[in-house]
């Protein structure tokens, strides 16, 4: 693990929210898979110190843009369960107001720009929001977060460009979790990811996307220097994703094998590893982790048990929002 | 009242409305010191700066779905868009993202943009630069579609682009740039959905858009000639639509023709003829009439170019047709 810092409310914070999203999905997957969801969702478990610990380190005001994947950047931005999973059953009171569902989902309110189906759709979004930062004269950050399957779109070598030549201040965060759906990256990727960034002057980093610690110090950094306007910024974390493409993804064989799936949950698991080290330094006690771990899952029942009683948008509410006033 | 060219009436609506709202911003190829290949934009940059008067690399996609994340977090920015044909290049950016965030977040994200680009063929342009595309956007709900059809127009609703709150589509017609017209000094707005009559007849009408508009109006001017007298109506706004106006005239008229440069299949035309088919059927003495761009790209060569688009003869020719009863032939 990376080197320990001293604050240990943020270590807490941060296993908490590692926790909550590996929580979440679970329980999406349960409502998926006893038919209460609508439609499909796309799983964020194993990938969870990559959300956490790059929204560690920004705050309210800094901006993020998220992907189909995006539950577990929506809960690290700061989003709540209820709302969380009122969204994804379609119900009124969600983020969204049921409009969005799972690929869509985000808590606004948190600078969470939202969740966007169309792979590389959102490079656009969050170099505009970085754009506007930098003409206003307002200090946040933005951080696009993608997957290594949305480097095959040409839209992020154009804006990369753009915030590159305008100094801007924009993260482009590369969750690499090994797979563009069911085809492995090597398949997809020539050369190296990272090198493609660096071509247009951006300095790049790779780093391991399940060390969460690694992950915050390195984003805390680039965020105080895109804030000077050093930006803009390229992270590669080299991550994993437990489930499928999607949940109905089941039988993978064919695309990646069960002992490689085995291989990152045994031994490279971010929750387990972060469990380890906050025992071994003396920041929390097994026990103290089992009852955090706990009310989370009390929490997330709560809010599962509530959502499902929760009513669905009225009819009329179908041609709202097509237009703001 | 003083006369200003259609280019001209657009550079002053963006500067005005840049000295009033300091989040106004202007994103494009070649927007700033070149003013774009029209000129359109000649001046702005000395005045506001190259950090909101911004030239871009030849990216379409990338810039405007900068304009996109930038109008989602407080600013408003203006694209330009160089031709109308480029659209097919930025329909994620626009139909998958502006269009959409309002509604996917249940109203909590609005997109405050305004992309100006242009329409029109006979400019020997051939078939990439030449198009009329407002039907594409015209169909995709969240977006607002604005066609002005004279300097005046493309001033009023410029100012009321850049305040909407939603992403608007502005297509300006390339060969009306030096036209003039009179437009006040004093500010003003032109609203969206407020169709303008701008010729009232008792016989027929001609509903036109944008580049037709002239179009219809000469015709009508043929048209008088014979005791025929057609009312013409321009939309100006084709999203959001006044029906009211045109049904109103059609139910006192009972015959129309709707004319737009776009592509007559699938297009402009179809859709409004066809809300009047429904909504005032009863009214119609005659069929309603599309005449739209023939449904081929569009032609380099002048012999073959100036074949393609409705003039005012021809449309002279239908109202004529129309008016006496005979039957129109089937598209």
């Amino acid at each position: 693990m990376a080197k320990p810092k001293t604050n240990t409310e943020d270590y807490l914070r941060m296993y908490a929210q590692m926790v909550r999203i590996r929580t979440f999905e679970d329980n999406a997957n349960q409502l998926y898979l006893s038919a209460k969801m609508p439609g499909l969702t796309h799983m964020y478990s194993g990938e969870e110190a990559v959300a956490v610990g790059i929204c560690e380190a920004l705050t309210d005001s800094d901006r993020i843009t998220s992907t189909h994947r995006g539950h577990g950047h929506c809960v690290a931005k700061g989003a709540e369960f209820k709302a969380m999973f009122c969204e994804l059953l379609g119900k009124a009171e969600g983020y969204c107001r049921g409009k969005g569902g799972s690929m869509h989902i985000a808590d606004q309110s948190h600078g969470n720009l939202g969740a966007n189906a169309i792979v590389g759709g959102s490079m656009g979004i969050a170099t505009g929001s970085a754009l506007r930062a930098k003409l206003l004269g307002q200090d946040d950050v933005t951080v696009c977060f993608f997957g290594d399957g949305a480097t095959a779109q040409g839209l992020m070598y154009e804006v990369m460009n753009m915030a590159a030549l305008w100094k801007l201040p924009v993260i482009y965060a590369c969750e690499n979790n090994g797979y563009s759906e069911y085809t492995k990256t090597e398949e997809i990727a020539a050369g190296s990811i990272i090198a493609r960034a660096e071509a247009f002057g951006i300095e790049a980093h790779q780093v391991d996307g399940q060390d969460v610690l690694a992950v915050n110090e390195l984003t805390q950094k680039l965020v105080a220097r895109a804030r000077k306007g050093e930006g803009p910024f390229f992270m590669e974390l080299m991550t994993y994703r437990y489930h499928g493409h999607h949940v109905g993804d089941i039988n993978r064989e064919y695309y990646r094998s069960k002992s490689e799936e085995k291989d990152w949950k045994d031994n490279r698991d971010p929750i387990i590893r972060f469990r380890a080290f906050l025992v071994e330094q003396g920041i929390a006690t097994e026990a103290e982790i089992e009852a955090m771990n706990a009310e989370i899952e009390k929490d997330a029942a709560e809010a599962v048990a509530y959502a499902e009683k929760a009513p669905y948008p009225p009819a009329h509410e179908v041609d709202m929002h097509v237009y703001a006033e | 009242m003083r006369e200003i060219t259609l280019s001209q009436a657009v550079n002053e609506a963006l500067a005005e409305e840049m000295r009033r709202d300091p989040t106004v911003f202007i994103l494009g190829e070649d927007v700033a010191e070149a003013g774009t290949p029209f000129k359109v934009l000649s001046g702005l940059v000395e005045e506001f700066g190259t950090s909101r008067v911004i030239d871009t690399p030849i990216s379409e996609p990338g810039f405007v779905g900068m304009a996109v994340g930038a109008a989602m977090t407080g600013a408003r920015p203006v694209v330009d868009l160089m031709f109308g044909d480029f659209i097919y290049l930025v329909m994620d950016q626009l139909c998958n993202q502006a269009a959409k965030q309002h509604y996917m977040s249940g109203g909590k994200l609005t997109v405050p943009m305004v992309l100006r680009t242009n329409l029109g063929a006979t400019r020997r342009s051939a078939a990439q630069h030449s198009q009329s595309l407002q039907a594409l956007v015209a169909h995709i709900p969240g977006l607002k579609v604005a066609l002005p059809s004279s300097a005046y127009e493309a001033k009023g609703l410029m100012k009321t682009a850049i305040r909407d709150n939603n992403p608007v589509v502005i297509f300006e017609d390339k060969l009306m740039y030096q036209d003039k017209a009179p437009v006040p000094e004093e500010e003003y707005l032109i609203p969206f959905g407020v169709a303008n009559v701008k010729r009232e007849g008792r016989d027929i009408t001609l509903i036109a858009t944008s580049s037709m508009v002239q179009v219809a109006e000469k015709a009508a001017a043929l048209l008088a000639q014979e005791g025929i007298e057609a009312e013409v109506i321009d939309p100006r706004t084709i999203v959001p639509l006044d029906e009211k106006t045109l049904l109103d005239s059609v139910k006192k008229t009972s015959r129309a023709i709707v004319i737009d440069e776009g592509h007559q299949s699938y297009g402009v035309t179809a859709e409004i003829a066809s809300r009047l088919n429904e909504k005032a059927f009863y009214h119609l003495d005659a069929p309603v009439v599309r005449m739209g761009a023939m449904d081929v790209p569009v032609p380099f060569s002048p012999a073959l170019e100036d074949l393609t688009v409705p003039t005012p003869e021809a449309v002279a020719a239908k109202a004529r047709s129309l008016c006496a009863g005979e039957m129109t032939d089937a598209a």
